[in-house]
């Protein structure tokens, strides 16, 4: 036996699955959160039964990628298979005609009316017996994000049963309307103040404000908590208490030596330069845990109250009419900000884009010219000491490439994108638990995946130094490098290591004592070439090998172009 | 009397009752399925500058419609309105 969550868009099944299984899957509060589906096991009666959590979908006829996840899994469904449908106790007529359409499955069915006490405030009454015995199946008023109900859900999902009904899905809506003429009464009431703001916001002039105030406070309280965290609290540790181990530890293993150079790295002065030394314990500690994982946890506090607020398809409607100029509508918005942390998670939702055309453009921008967290930490430690307009032109010119790239890729590439369509969620204060949840669940994700690669590319900086690969690599690589981009042959080491990891590419330029003109180019350089190797497996995945191919063409030309380019022109204007 | 008229041209805080959806086959069955379909009431909420979506409230919903999709969307205004 399995069961599987359906229902609308955004109306908290991974919040129910979260809650079932005890497991943790992002929950957010826009539509298009959820666009692979995920399995988890719960108890029954003692049992382990397995749930899936499918992406959000209005019918059984699929017009997306993630709602053609879930189409088909509902096709592979067994007999004896539940299905637990969740709505949206406020928004029950549309979540009925989905319910209906599900009932011609023919499928053991438990209805959970999700959000049930948002219903009760927004004056929704649902008269659940009446509901249970027009459908035929077990109705539970729940709410996932507390976790109420879902005891009572779980014991009602060993009573599903098949709808006795057959509904006419031509005459599904005119059946909807008798059910809920039967079973909900709406009493009217005043607007609130989250309504209004919710309104306001989507305003053109009162939004755009709005707009550029919540992303301005954003990045202020991104940078404030990143920065602080590291002056105040990991630099510190990292200078003061591990420095001193360190050092301890370098004299008990002779001060040199191979394994000495693996973990320790090189002394500089008799002392650590966590940014030089390259050690796994130096380097390759301090990049992942003091420079980016203080920036990573900052960018995901924030995005998450976005997220949760339900701010995020706002935006998404205001962008939309840019958006258009290169061919995705406003809901694109979000796979670039998600990217912004990782591009990992950005390259999957993808899948919220409609057509394969917008996936394309939208998965090629995000891999191209959006920087992650981890890249742009190290960007802001590496150009920052040549000062603000170091940082300004480099993600200046990373936004240009993003729109002119986007502007050319949507002239070029056939057929049109389609237009946006998509709901607007009411605002709601973030639930506090569930999102100091997420942000903690985002930050073990990069520690798991992101750290591994982090030292593997540390050993790999520090054996390809040792083995003089960098020196081999860095002759052959000269015209481009030196000649066309200006950046001295040592560079590629870490243009070779971006491969792997973006952030301790950066790291090794470092030691370069590069100039600005030099350390300009060389981050948007590493921003653009090519995605780093989990972000690749991802669009191989995603785009498949010919589309992942073109994509990494266009990488490689944009590269070339806007490093030499970039190189030209601050020769002339800086020297 | 009442006529009707495309949702880019309904003004914001206007109210009505959708008279018919036109477009192809895939646009109306998801409208359908998202609510917007002949009969039902809406309320324009906003509409952006320059071609950019309409957001109209369907029940507890509010939803924004790309403005290719909204001005092939009639809306039956009421008739009180109209006059003022």
């Amino acid at each position: 036996m399995k069961v599987a969550l359906v229902g609308n868009p955004n109306v908290g099944k991974s919040a129910v699955f979260n809650r079932l299984t005890g497991a943790s899957v992002i929950v957010s509060n826009y539509p298009g959160t959820t666009v692979e589906f995920t399995r988890g096991t719960m108890r029954l009666g003692g049992q382990p039964v397995e749930v899936v959590d499918l992406p959000g979908t209005y019918s059984l006829e699929p017009t997306c990628k993630a709602e053609e996840v879930t189409a088909q899994a509902l096709e592979e469904l067994a007999p004896g298979d539940v299905i637990l449908n969740v709505v949206d106790s406020t928004n029950l007529e549309r979540g009925l005609g989905l319910t209906l359409q599900l009932t011609r499955l023919r499928k053991p069915m438990v209805l959970a009316l999700n959000m049930w006490d948002e219903a009760k405030h927004t004056g929704v009454q649902i008269d659940v017996p009446v509901l249970e015995k027009s459908l035929g199946v077990p109705c539970v008023p729940v709410v996932a994000i507390t976790g109420e109900g879902i005891r009572t859900l779980a014991e009602k999902v060993r009573q599903a049963a098949v709808p006795p009904h057959e509904f006419d899905n031509a005459e599904r809506w005119r059946e909807v309307g008798n059910l809920l003429g039967n079973a909900q009464k709406l009493s009217h009431r005043h607007h609130t103040v989250l309504e209004r703001l919710g309104d306001a916001s989507l305003r053109p002039l009162a939004g755009t404000a709005i707009a550029f105030l919540v992303l301005g406070a954003s990045l202020g309280a991104i940078w404030v908590l990143g920065e602080g965290l590291i002056r105040c609290a990991l630099r510190p540790f990292f200078e003061e208490a591990w420095g001193p181990l360190m050092l301890n530890l370098s004299a008990l293993l002779g001060g040199r030596g191979l394994l000495h150079d693996l973990l320790i790295g090189k002394l500089t002065e008799g002392g650590i330069d966590y940014g030089g030394s390259f050690g796994l314990l130096t380097t390759g500690l301090f990049v992942p845990f003091a420079a980016v994982l203080p920036y990573v946890f900052s960018f995901y506090l924030v995005l998450s109250i976005l997220e949760d607020s339900g701010y995020l398809p706002r935006l998404a409607v205001l962008a939309d009419r840019f958006m258009h100029n290169v061919g995705l509508h406003g809901m694109g918005m979000i796979p670039m900000l998600l990217g912004l942390g990782c591009n990992v998670p950005g390259a999957l939702s993808g899948r919220i884009m409609e057509s394969e055309r917008e996936r394309f453009i939208c998965t090629t921008l995000m891999s191209i010219a959006v920087p992650c967290m981890a890249q742009t930490a190290m960007i802001v430690g590496l150009a920052g000491r040549h000062g603000p307009q170091a940082l300004v032109l480099i993600f200046g010119t990373l936004l240009l490439v993003w729109f002119v790239l986007g502007v050319i890729l949507n002239g070029l590439l056939k057929g049109e994108s389609p237009e946006i369509l998509v709901d607007i969620p009411p605002y709601r204060v973030p639930y506090f638990k569930g999102l100091l949840k997420k942000v903690w669940m985002r930050l073990v994700a990069f520690i798991f995946e992101a750290v591994p690669f982090v030292l593997v590319g540390v050993l790999l900086a520090n054996l390809l130094y040792s083995l003089g690969a960098i020196d081999l690599v860095g002759r052959l690589a000269e015209p481009v490098v030196t000649g066309l981009m200006g950046l001295p042959r040592e560079s590629v080491g870490g243009l070779a290591v971006g491969f792997l990891r973006k952030d301790v590419a950066i790291g090794m330029l470092a030691p370069l004592d590069l100039s600005f003109r030099q350390t300009v180019v060389a981050c948007v350089v590493l921003a653009v070439y090519f995605p780093c190797v989990a972000t690749f497996a991802v669009m191989l995945r995603e785009l498949g090998a010919l589309k992942t191919l073109k994509a990494s063409a266009i990488m490689a030309l944009t590269a070339l172009t806007v490093g030499t380019l970039m190189n030209l022109v601050l020769r002339v204007a800086v020297g | 009397m009442s006529h009707a008229r495309d949702l880019v041209s309904m003004r914001s805080g206007q109210k009505g009752v959708v008279a018919s959806v036109h477009g192809g086959l895939g646009v109306t069955k998801r409208l359908d399925a998202m609510g917007i379909r002949p009969g039902v009431n809406l309320v324009k909420v906003a509409g952006q500058l320059f071609g950019g979506p309409v957001v109209v409230q369907v029940g507890n919903a509010q939803m924004a419609v790309g403005f290719g999709m909204a001005k092939k969307i009639l809306v039956k205004i009421e008739a009180q309105q109209e006059e003022s």
